[in-house]
């Protein structure tokens, strides 16, 4: 059996980087589909661009400058309403740092 | 259930106008018939019937006191489920937006409401817009009113099926590889996916940044053009928005083909597997030219790379794009023992599989070690692709292929193999990797009834050209009054 394109620690890793939970049996299954898209897609490797720039933007335009004005913006409230957690008009996390009180 | 008069948004108005119908009566019938046959369709998520009933009163008052009425006045309109609506709930068909209830409306909402639209309800989708069957909706998949076994396509499938079945007369969806195009085309109607920067994303919930554009739909040619020219224009909140002049597009469409020059890929054509797509379209380019267009042999030596690069660059996009979804602001937070895994979990019970497959498709390609071999490559051969479109519009005006390699295949029929699935997108993906108008329109039924589309594809911001060659391939082929039999 050819060597896969990727290995399943490296599925592992890239789940970390993407910060999604995947079970054993969801990385094994995403490491078979990962492998088998990646395969395909190296059908691009026949192709010498070394020359050719990237297409970062497919129409080419000049970054746009607004005016420098206030505008109304949504309301606090409204947007702390679809927080899974809210308090003190702010939206709640988890604790990230340890604090000696 | 009486026959159902498929009436235009042109007669709708006209009859709002005149004082035939009041728009509370005729948003109140396409609610009873979306509330009918939804259960069979699966095409709308929620139906809003106090919004919608509340917007027709609005233009029936609006009518009485003698003010101007707009040019989509008291036509029901259905919004895909990933653009925002202000107070009405908006899930991208993720279960990790399940209950999110925006603050604002997308410009494109905004457009409708001042054109005197009423918005009936919010269409399902591909989940987070990636899909070509919409069998990664979260809540069920969509049916093809013209065979309830066949997929409608996606991700657009719920706003093409409620076009298609005579739910509302327009849709809006989005198209980021396809997404209004190849379900329009399984679905049997028009759907124009406009230049990248035409139509502003503002309030589109965005998948990939670099592809990303809000669509039209509709059953006639006439109908999309008019939508497109209603919801167009600069909104200085997209940066890629363009602050150029809109064309008339609903004018345009009576302009005809006379010396146009048709760009046609034989190769492509000769390639087809599917006799009835081939014939059909073969069909529509013989109409063209009975019509005083030219047709002139192009090429697109790389469009056969389209799929591997945008299956790079759409899926890096969208991992990037969807970061934001990580319990914190807004919609689902599953909690864990740390913010790590609070965003781990989140993120994981969240999406579905096809979403988990992009973000970590798009995150492989992005990291380090594997940047420039897949994602830069990727950039490098999208260029390969722009210039072939560059040198074809040197010798044609707009170049016409299929909308799909088949028309709409099973429900389940790629579901277990994602790289088949993608394959399928290999016509409409090379104009959107380019930022090029394309638009889809009915062009032949297959034997077993089922709807086939032809694409057409225009330089930058040369829409009105798509709206008048696709007005003569309907005229000719004269589908715009087939509709799905089951819902006629």
């Amino acid at each position: 059996m050819a060597e896969p394109k990727i290995k399943l620690d490296e599925v592992l890793h890239v789940a970390e980087l993407a910060r999604l939970q995947l079970s054993d049996d969801e990385a094994r299954q995403m490491q078979a589909q990962l492998d088998s898209i990646l395969g395909y897609l190296a059908e691009l490797d026949e192709l010498d661009v070394s020359d050719v720039e990237p297409t970062f933007h497919s129409i080419p335009m000049d970054a746009p400058l607004r005016r420098d004005v206030p505008v109304p913006c949504s309301d606090r409230s409204e947007i702390l309403a679809e927080a899974p957690e809210s308090e003190a008009g702010g939206f709640a996390v988890p604790l990230v740092l340890e604090v000696d009180s | 259930m009486t026959s159902f008069p498929w009436q235009s948004a042109f007669e709708i108005r006209e009859q709002v106008i005149s004082g035939a119908m009041t728009a509370v009566d005729v948003t109140r019938a396409y609610l009873a018939r979306a509330e009918a046959l939804n259960p069979k369709l699966s095409c709308f998520l929620y139906l809003d019937h106090e919004g919608a009933l509340a917007a027709a009163a609005q233009v029936d008052r609006a009518r009485e006191v003698g003010e101007p009425l707009g040019p989509l006045a008291g036509v029901p309109v259905a919004i895909k489920d990933n653009l925002c609506t202000r107070g009405v709930r908006t899930t991208c068909a993720s279960k990790i937006l399940g209950n999110y209830i925006p603050p604002y409306d997308a410009h494109v909402v905004e457009a409708l409401r001042a054109s005197g639209a009423v918005i009936v309800g919010k269409t399902n989708l591909d989940e987070f817009a990636m899909g070509s069957s919409n069998e990664n909706s979260a809540f069920g998949n969509v049916h093809n009113p013209w065979n309830l076994d066949r997929a409608p396509g996606g991700s657009s499938g719920g706003s093409a099926c409620a076009t298609a079945a005579g739910l509302a007369p327009l849709a809006l969806g989005s198209d980021t590889g396809g997404s209004v195009r190849q379900p329009g085309a399984f679905c049997g109607i028009t759907a124009i996916k406009p230049t990248y920067g035409r139509v502003s994303r503002y309030g589109l919930i965005a998948f990939a940044s670099s592809l990303d554009q809000v669509g039209p739909m509709a059953r006639s040619v006439r109908e999309a053009s008019l939508l497109l020219e209603v919801i167009a224009g600069h909104d200085e909140r997209d940066a890629t928005s363009a602050d150029r002049e809109l064309g008339a597009y609903h004018a345009a469409c009576g302009r005809g083909v006379q010396g146009l020059r048709v760009g046609v890929v034989r190769a492509q054509l000769d390639q087809l597997q599917d006799p009835e797509v081939r014939g059909a379209v073969e069909a529509a380019l013989e109409s063209l030219e009975e019509q005083g267009a030219t047709l002139v042999d192009v090429a697109l030596a790389h469009a056969k790379h389209a799929v591997s690069v945008y299956y790079l660059i759409a899926p890096a996009e969208a991992s990037s794009n969807l970061a934001r979804f990580d319990g914190i602001r807004y919609g689902l937070r599953v909690s864990g023992e740390d913010l790590a895994d609070t965003y781990a979990r989140t993120r994981g019970q969240g999406f579905g599989p096809e979403v988990r497959r992009r973000i970590m498709l798009g995150t492989y390609a992005l990291s380090a070690g594997y940047y420039d071999a897949f994602y830069l490559r990727a950039q490098r051969v999208r260029t390969l692709i722009r210039r072939d479109y560059d040198a074809a519009f040197e010798s044609c005006d707009v170049l016409c292929t299929p909308t799909t390699p088949t028309p709409a295949f099973a429900l389940g029929e790629k579901t277990n193999d994602p790289l088949e699935m993608y394959l399928a997108d290999i016509f409409t993906l090379p104009p959107s990797l380019a930022g090029l108008p394309a638009l889809s329109t009915p062009c032949g039924l297959a034997a077993d009834g089922l709807p086939i589309g032809l694409q057409i594809v225009a330089p930058p911001f040369e829409e009105e050209k798509l709206c008048g060659a696709a007005q003569v391939v309907e005229d000719a082929c004269g589908l715009v009054t087939s509709h799905p039999p089951a819902f006629a």
